[in-house]
């Protein structure tokens, strides 16, 4: 793995204050590309809210962070989402009334052009690209595995059809990094199953993915590496095996003065 | 029977209006939560801008067809500027203020927009140019002419386009989105301020539209004719379910057949005791019933969602 020489993500003491509150506080971290990267840690350790900061969602009051060779402080996440972030959610938040199709058809929206001209005249290159992105979002339906007729509402799919199609809109983003905040929560281990093979394939396609988890089996089965946050502050960091076996990590799970 | 048709035929030509109208209410409060006091006020805009330039125009001696054209394009253009301006300046700033603060800095630009168009254009009723041939046609017993047949074919082809655009193609699905979730919409590459600056845009132009129908089939232009315009056109939204398009038409054309109907049979019906000049009674009678009986209006359904 190229991860040091190369990373596709780099964060750089990043903090993040809620008041008093150290959500996040120095943490650095380096993402290689076409890694599986978990990040564990317990409730309130501040995992969402690092999704929130790389994503654009949340701004950081310390440090800063390089994507793709970029730097970043202070970003909308549009234009984060048009560099190569993608993400979903820990609380699914899916367009429940828009058809499954359209939902993803959202997601290409970064990746295609025509505007208000476009809408309003319907010219050819316009309803070329409607078909194009229809096209693209019928496979990537496919691709995670959704057997429903397209026109279906997000809102009436089953819970883990629902998790994939999240998954599958922000793959239409055409991101080079999955950012999934977890995936499997909720699901049972046949769904789990199938979900680890989803994102072993999307690995293989190329796509970096950073993975929140909370199911030990499927961070250990499926990450290159992993990193532990306990009250904003990174604790370990190394392969699986390893920070499995981490004092540190072990007294942040289960208490004790081991640090 | 004499008057029933007739009445009828009003009541669409009227609820076509305010069906235009009151979808650039519902658009705004579909991706806002907001509701835009000053709308009615960018109707008067664009009647009195149209008036302006088909004054000029018709004095430059171009042709009546053709300045309606122009006067309608410039009015459009005049009142999508306008609406782009209301929400960078009025709304923008208090995007994540409470709900309160926009619905006041709404009722402000509402003032503001009279009082700079009375300053502007005068106090005085001004009388708005015939510019189609206005010929009438017998239909049935009732009458019709030439600018009402035109306010209706307009309007519906107006909704028929804004709904194909909303549900058709990638401006109006990233309406959609942001409508519904406005951070995953803008972690999916949509751009929310440009999205809500377009929504804007149109139900401005919308707005340009139904102000010239009105000055067109009543021949007079107002600085104040916006105010109660608005108001009735917000209530159709209310009555169809606000943040809902089909309800806004549907609230649209049912108000203004309520209006119309009532106001042609209010006479008979209390024996001389009130005249047509109760009309506005019903537009508000019926808000009042929609918001006891059913909250949500005709066709809503979502509002228990927003958070």
């Amino acid at each position: 793995m190229t991860t040091a020489n190369n990373p596709l993500l780099e964060l750089a003491g990043v903090g993040k204050r809620f008041g008093g509150l150290a959500a996040l506080s120095a943490v650095s971290l380096h993402i290689g590309r076409g890694e599986i990267y978990g990040l564990i840690g317990p409730n309130g350790a501040g995992k969402t809210t690092l999704f929130n900061v790389v994503t654009g969602l949340y701004q950081l009051d310390e440090g800063n962070f390089t994507f793709d060779g970029v730097a970043y402080s202070r970003c909308k996440p549009h234009v984060l989402a048009e560099a190569g972030i993608a993400r979903t959610f820990q609380n699914i938040r899916l367009f429940a009334n828009m058809t499954a199709l359209e939902n993803i058809m959202v997601g290409c929206h970064v990746r295609t052009r025509s505007g208000i001209w476009g809408a309003l005249t319907r010219n050819a290159a316009a309803r070329a690209e409607e078909r194009a992105i229809a096209q693209r979002a019928r496979e990537l339906l496919r691709y995670v595995g959704i057997d429903r007729p397209h026109e279906t509402l997000a809102k009436h799919l089953s819970y883990g059809e629902q998790r994939r199609l999240e998954i599958a809109r922000a793959l239409a983003t055409e991101p080079k990094l999955l950012a999934l905040d977890e995936p499997a929560a909720g699901m049972n281990a046949t769904e789990t199953g199938s979900l680890k093979t989803l994102l072993q394939t999307i690995r293989a396609s190329g796509i970096t993915v950073l993975l929140i988890e909370h199911d030990v089996k499927l961070i250990m089965g499926l990450c290159d590496r992993v990193t532990v946050l306990d009250y904003g502050r990174k604790i370990a960091e190394g392969v699986p095996e390893q920070v499995r076996r981490d004092p540190a990590v072990i007294a942040a799970y289960l208490g004790g003065e081991a640090a | 029977m004499d008057i029933l048709l007739q009445q009828i035929i009003n009541g669409l030509v009227q609820g076509s209006v305010y069906a235009l109208v009151a979808l650039g209410y519902t658009m705004v409060y579909g991706i806002l939560g907001l509701i835009n006091f000053a709308h009615g006020e960018v109707v008067m805009v664009g009647a009195m801008v149209a008036l302006a330039v088909s004054g000029m125009l018709l004095a430059a001696g171009l042709p009546p067809l053709l300045v309606l054209l122009l006067a309608l394009l410039v009015a459009m253009a005049v009142c999508m500027a306008l609406g782009y301006a209301i929400e960078r300046i009025a709304y923008r700033p208090l995007r994540n203020a409470p709900r309160l603060a926009p619905l006041i800095t709404a009722i402000g630009v509402s003032i503001v927009l009279q009082n700079l168009a009375m300053i502007f254009w005068g106090r005085e009723y001004h009388a708005f140019p015939q510019l189609l041939p206005g010929a009438s046609h017998g239909f049935g017993g009732a009458i019709i002419n030439d600018v009402q047949i035109i306010i209706i074919a307009v309007a519906l082809l107006m909704m028929a386009g804004l709904l194909v655009l909303v549900h058709r193609t990638r401006l109006g699905r990233a309406m959609r989105a942001v409508a519904e979730n406005p951070s995953a919409a803008a972690l999916m590459g949509v751009d929310i301020n440009t999205v809500i600056s377009v929504t804007f845009m149109i139900g401005s132009a919308l707005a340009a539209v139904a102000g010239l129908m009105v000055s067109a089939n009543y021949g007079i232009v107002h600085y104040y004719m916006g105010f109660l315009l608005g108001l009735k056109a917000f209530t159709a939204a209310v009555l169809g379910g606000i943040g809902n398009l089909r309800g806004a038409m549907l609230g649209g054309v049912l108000l203004g057949l309520i209006e119309s109907l009532g106001a042609g049979y209010i006479g008979d019906l209390s024996g001389g005791f009130f005249g047509s000049n109760y009309q506005d009674v019903f537009a508000f009678f019926a808000l009042i019933a929609v918001l006891v009986f059913r909250p949500s209006g005709l066709l809503g359904e979502r509002v228990a969602e927003r958070a």
